[in-house]
């Protein structure tokens, strides 16, 4: 059983909590002792960005940590050695790659190599499901799951083809827009009801989660999960540690309090 | 999608998956648009009678060589730009979209997407690279004065390709009401060939010129290549002709140094802003700065057309130094009367090469735009 599947079992019905962060900001030991800190806050899975210079899918947030590491001289080797670090230390939460189509072609065996460090997923922000076909290949025969994204303007024949090139778990995108930019708690549960009806991974909101109150109405849709990036990069960059913030947005997962809230509204 | 969007391996639609409606719907108003004569009309009257078409074909009659300058220096806009601008902005009209937005580097882009903005009444924001705002004053108060925003860009490099990063991101937010008018034949189909149909008219018209001022086709055919859009346009309607097709790079400082843009010549494979093609990059795929004289010339990727017509081998492409351009620029105003842009002087200075090499050659250069633009800049550096 995959990581991703073996946590959605542990789960039980609550929601997943992962926590992204972007590998090398602001360099490489300060970074390898965050990704400790969100798993040992209550993180149930990781998502890692790999930066990149010219990240057109991000917001500001994200783009300032993408120019710290790369500042810093990082590079795509020593992020794939924070991971497999991480990996020694935490052997069951499942780690995710985020990042850009020029980063996985540039390095002949990106995909071979981030599977070995111990990634369970990818996800590629500028390989929508129309060009993914070749990139499912190859991350199929290193043993890493692909994971694309839906938003709600993604057309039910798209959803078809996520549901059967993806694994892992599918990312949503609630509107428009790049990350870090969303109005707060707008989640599209259509979007989420259409996803179940072409049987595609589980959905997961990756945009516009940063307090407790987004968590519950993003798992009120029927999500799976929650993804949260800007709110973590951005507390990290300002006071050192997210540990705080993780800790209170994981206790918002819990399925009965998603459930009691909902049904005082 | 309806076409296929590569040429050979290049090209494709490497977009977040939010955008690719956005270009599903934009390649069926365009496709939509070929087949419909009322568009074609339009489209033709505005370049006639607003823009100035057709540019004419001059002969040198001072520089050695027999060498003959399609002249879209002389369109309204001052370069090739304005054709496709038109193009796209009544794309933009069919499709109901209400507000404009491009990214700009020296700010000819720019300029022509205000024009369009203004002529057929579109709200229109510009990005621009900070650094670019304050290099180009005049040309952010010429893009203001015709009711365009100009937003000045802080991220990354603050230069042109940090410009097409936030156009892309503010249409990620807002492709329901705005159209991007990409300012190249680069990016994510199907933007490389649409704007070289739009662009086809450059080759057209100087192929029926060349061949009734000279009695034949030229021997080689001559066009300077940033993103590509006017070299791909010359190029186009003489790729079944025998006649040598020859792109000229910003080498800038020189090939063998870092500060240039030959991507064609110095970069790999890759994949940026939407497509798959040469990229002037590191090991890493990190994007590396470029440089060039001409702003138009400086950027890290190229049109993925141009791309395959390398690999392919149907047109060469050289490069040409900033000095050589610069030399180039001087030469045309002092012996033909014309002050060109820098950009379009990197083909002149390739095609007085080829004059030296064969001096009974018949060489058409693409003078893409004329050097208002760059006159404060050549004073500096020719004092």
């Amino acid at each position: 059983m995959s990581r991703y599947a073996a946590m959605f079992d542990r789960l039980n019905g609550d929601g997943a909590f992962g926590a992204f962060l972007m590998l090398g900001d602001p360099d490489l030991e300060t970074s390898a002792r965050h990704l400790n800190e969100l798993v040992e806050a209550g993180a149930d899975m990781i998502e890692v960005g790999i930066p990149f210079s010219d990240p057109v899918a991000d917001g500001p947030v994200i783009q300032a940590a993408a120019q710290r590491a790369l500042a810093s001289g990082v590079r795509v080797g020593d992020c794939l050695d924070l991971i497999s670090a991480l990996r020694a230390r935490h052997s069951a939460v499942p780690i995710g790659i985020l990042t850009y189509a020029n980063i996985v072609v540039a390095r002949s065996g990106f995909i071979r190599d981030s599977s070995e460090a111990g990634a369970d997923s990818l996800l590629i922000a500028d390989v929508p499901t129309l060009e993914a076909e070749p990139f499912v290949l190859e991350m199929e025969q290193a043993g890493i799951e692909p994971v694309l994204i839906a938003a709600p303007n993604t057309p039910d024949a798209t959803l078809e083809r996520i549901a059967s090139l993806s694994k892992a778990y599918t990312y949503c995108v609630s509107r428009a827009g790049i990350t870090g930019t969303h109005a707060a708690g707008t989640f599209d549960s259509k979007l989420i009801g259409r996803l179940e009806a072409a049987g595609a991974p589980p959905p997961i909101f990756g945009f516009g989660i940063s307090t407790p109150n987004h968590v519950q109405a993003a798992l009120a849709t029927g999500a799976r999960g929650v993804i949260c990036g800007s709110a973590i990069v951005d507390r990290l960059s300002r006071s050192g540690s997210a540990r705080e913030l993780v800790g209170l947005l994981k206790s918002a997962t819990s399925n009965d309090k998603v459930r009691n809230d909902s049904g005082a509204q | 999608m309806r076409l296929s969007g590569r040429f050979g391996r290049f090209g494709g639609c490497y977009v977040p998956e939010i955008l690719v409606p956005a270009l599903e719907q934009l390649e069926g108003a365009f496709l939509d648009a070929q087949d419909d004569s009322a568009f074609a009309a339009e489209l033709n009257d505005l370049l006639t009678n607003y823009a100035g078409r057709p540019t004419p074909l001059t002969r040198c009659r001072n520089l050695p060589g027999n060498i003959y300058l399609k002249r879209e220096d002389l369109l309204h806009g001052g370069a090739h730009k304005t054709n496709q601008v038109l193009g796209q902005g009544l794309l933009a009209k069919r499709m109901g979209k209400t507000r404009l937005i491009a990214e700009t580097g020296a700010g000819q882009h720019g300029v022509a997407t205000a024009i369009v903005g203004s002529l057929l009444g579109f709200e229109t924001v510009i990005y621009m690279g900070a650094e670019d705002v304050e290099r180009q004053k005049l040309n952010v108060f010429r893009m203001e004065l015709m009711g365009a925003r100009v937003v000045p860009v802080e991220s990354g490099g603050r230069t042109l390709k940090d410009a097409i990063n936030e156009a892309l991101r503010d249409w990620a937010a807002s492709f329901e009401t705005t159209h991007y008018l990409l300012g190249t034949a680069a990016g994510p189909h199907p933007f490389p060939t649409m704007v070289r149909e739009f662009q086809r008219i450059i080759g057209r018209e100087a192929r029926a010129q060349i061949q009734e001022q000279l009695g034949k086709l030229p021997d080689a055919v001559v066009a300077c290549v940033g993103g590509g859009s006017n070299a791909i346009g010359l190029f186009a309607d003489f790729f079944d002709d025998p006649v040598r097709l020859v792109g000229v790079e910003a080498a800038g400082k020189g090939l063998n140094g870092e500060e240039h843009g030959a991507t064609l010549l110095r970069g790999t494979p890759g994949i940026l802003h939407g497509a798959e093609t040469y990229i002037l990059q590191d090991s890493d795929g990190q994007i590396a700065d470029t440089w060039s004289v001409s702003a138009g010339l400086d950027y890290p990727a190229v049109g993925p057309e141009h791309a395959h017509l390398k690999d392919s081998g149907r047109a060469e492409y050289v490069g040409a130094t900033d000095a050589e351009a610069l030399a180039a620029f001087k030469a045309l105003a002092e012996n033909e009367g014309i002050i060109c842009a820098f950009e379009s002087a990197h083909a002149l200075a390739h095609a007085l090469k080829l004059t030296e090499a064969e001096p009974d050659g018949a060489i058409l250069v693409g003078l893409s735009g004329r050097g208002d633009k760059d006159v404060a800049q050549a004073q500096a550096l020719l004092a």
